[in-house]
């Protein structure tokens, strides 16, 4: 068996997925915050696995995926930083807890 | 390449550093915010050169700078300038009011501004993600209870949205191979010539990016961020993420819709639908949830999902059918124009009232039309410009609109939006009420600075002028309509 494009698209999928379980599963910010970044990955494996296969000269995918890990490692500073802010506040980072603001 | 074509980004962002190392220098306010406004005066100046030019593509295709998108510019700029005079007297919370927050505005507006021109996907998600993780720092940026929690949950679902985005456009490059969106188009036609264009991939892929971009234009299923986020961040911020994050995304959506994915035709109509169901949908919404709100902001954050309802009309004006398309775009930068000045105004006045009476509350507006006439005649401008009476832009804007979807046959979508607009004259005109014939709670006037008051004559002065001689915006929009790349 030679891996090809499916597996690599079905590995992104799956990793998707499991981001976005992540992401609507679990109640830590910081895990929440993991799932996110799962589903970034996901979609950098995608493109990376589309550059290689299908447009093997061009590196457009990979390129793609180099900008989004840049955007990525902003967001979760950004991130981590707010939720410092919020466990100085409220000495807890659950998010189900954080809901001093509904409907 | 040429470098003068970003002239208004670069000088902007230019002065985001400028205004960054003032900080570290002085902590006078007044310093921060004239170099603020000077910079955005010089933007303005380079965009108004590039106005007159011909739309030209650069760096590779990946922007385009036609009269298009420097009017989204223009509207980003104007914006730009509501705010900063706006945030000049937050009062109450005055300490946390530094450089670091005129320049994290001032780097999202140049993100905002080059989304507007993006055309090339790598460009498009790189622009949104620059003002968007501007945005959710600033929306935190008061580090109390609310605006930690309106911070954080606005990083989450950003974060969520823009990933769902990026996974839609890695489907849409892997089906097409190209990220330039003129050359997804041409690839899509030719797949479809081969009778491909049915495949679930890259239908999927299609889905991905509309719920990304939902996010950004606060469209229907993914709404929900919107009244907390308004509420929990600095109000300067609320009113600024309300018009001109909203204003590119659009403009983000039009082109990424009608450019790349417009055709084949029938594509072009299968987008209009679902805009047409999506548009129904958020003004419900919107307007039945705002009825129910006590607190001001947060009427204000439905007011704005029952705007970007109508505002969808226009966009399901413009992929019905390419003969009357550049009608429908034209109507569609109008409104985005109105709607900035009307809703940065509205937020203007909250400004000035809240930093007297420290409260949101909808029922603190009693007796304002004794206390503060000059600021409750404003907010009524506003109020009465976002329902659509005469004689304010809102009126031309939404006249402008529907006119261009009845054209387009979509008479039932325009009958749904005249009733929306009816319910929304109940809350519009309830605060209206409360401020003019209500009984004030006291009788000590609301002070206000000179900032707040001119940026609330700005942009109640351009209502007005909107309102009694459109034929000013009508003609350049109509440029911008017609010159889309």
């Amino acid at each position: 068996m030679t891996v090809g494009l499916q597996h690599y698209v079905v590995l992104s999928a799956i990793l998707f997925s499991i981001g976005l379980y992540g992401t609507l599963g679990r109640r830590n910010a910081i895990v929440v915050l993991m799932g996110i970044e799962l589903m970034l990955n996901a979609a950098n494996i995608s493109l990376v696995a589309f550059s290689r296969y299908l447009t093997p000269p061009a590196l457009t995918g990979q390129v793609f995926a180099l900008f989004v890990i840049v955007v990525a490692a902003a967001e979760a500073a950004v991130a981590l930083a707010i939720i410092m802010t919020i466990y100085r506040n409220r000495r807890t980072i659950e998010v189900d807890k954080i809901d001093l603001m509904k409907w | 390449m040429n470098l003068w074509l970003l002239a208004p980004e670069l000088s902007l962002f230019f002065t985001a550093v400028v205004v960054l190392l003032l900080g570290l220098a002085s902590s006078r306010r007044g310093i921060v915010i004239g170099v603020s406004l000077l910079g955005v005066l010089v933007s303005f100046v380079f965009a108004a050169f590039l106005w007159s030019g011909t739309p030209q593509a650069t760096f590779n295709g990946m922007l385009s700078v036609d009269q298009f998108a420097v009017f989204f510019k223009f509207i980003v700029l104007a914006a730009l300038v509501l705010v900063i005079l706006a945030s000049a007297d937050y009062d109450y919370k005055v300490e946390q009011v530094r450089a670091e927050y005129f320049t994290l505005i001032l780097i999202s507006a140049v993100g905002l501004m080059l989304l507007s021109s993006a055309r090339e996907l790598i460009t498009i998600y790189v622009s949104l993600e620059m003002s968007s993780i501007s945005l959710y720092v600033l929306a935190g940026f008061l580090r109390d209870r609310r605006s930690s929690e309106a911070g954080l949950k606005y990083l989450l679902l950003g974060s969520v949205a823009s990933a769902t985005l990026l996974y839609g456009m890695s489907f849409v490059y892997g089906l097409t191979g190209k990220t330039e969106l003129g050359q997804i188009a041409s690839a899509i036609q030719s797949l479809s010539l081969s009778g491909l264009l049915d495949n679930p991939a890259l239908l999927l892929g299609l889905v991905l990016v509309a719920g990304g971009f939902g996010f950004k234009i606060s469209s229907f299923p993914f709404q929900m961020w919107v009244p907390d986020v308004y509420e929990g961040a600095p109000t300067p911020i609320t009113g600024y993420l309300s018009v001109a994050s909203k204003a590119a995304g659009f403009a983000a959506v039009m082109r990424i819709f009608y450019d790349a994915f417009g055709a084949p035709s029938w594509l072009g109509q299968n987008w209009g639908l679902l805009f047409a169901g999506l548009s129904i949908a958020t003004m419900t919404v919107g307007n039945i949830v705002a009825t129910a709100q006590a607190n001001i902001k947060r009427m204000m954050a439905y007011s704005s999902i029952a705007q970007a309802g109508y505002i969808m009309v226009g966009l399901a004006a413009v992929s019905m059918g390419q003969s009357v398309a550049p009608a429908a775009r034209s109507a569609l930068a109008f409104f985005l124009a109105s709607y900035t000045l009307t809703n940065m105004g509205a937020f203007v006045a909250i400004i000035a009232f809240s930093n007297k009476t420290n409260s949101d509350l909808i029922v603190d507006y009693s007796g304002m039309g004794r206390r503060a006439p000059l600021l409750a005649l404003g907010l009524t401008l506003c109020l009465v410009s976002l329902l659509g009476l005469p004689p304010t832009a809102g009126l031309i804007a939404k006249v402008y609109i529907f006119n261009a979807a009845v054209q387009q046959g979509l008479l039932w979508l325009v009958i749904v939006a005249v009733l929306n607009t009816v319910v929304s004259a109940y809350y519009y005109l309830r605060v209206v009420k409360l401020m003019w014939l209500g009984n004030p709670v006291s009788e000590e006037p609301v002070p206000s600075s000179a900032a707040l008051r001119t940026a609330l004559f700005l942009a109640c002065a351009g209502i007005l002028l909107l309102g009694i001689v459109p034929d000013l915006l009508v003609r350049l929009s109509e440029t911008a309509g017609h010159s889309l790349l």
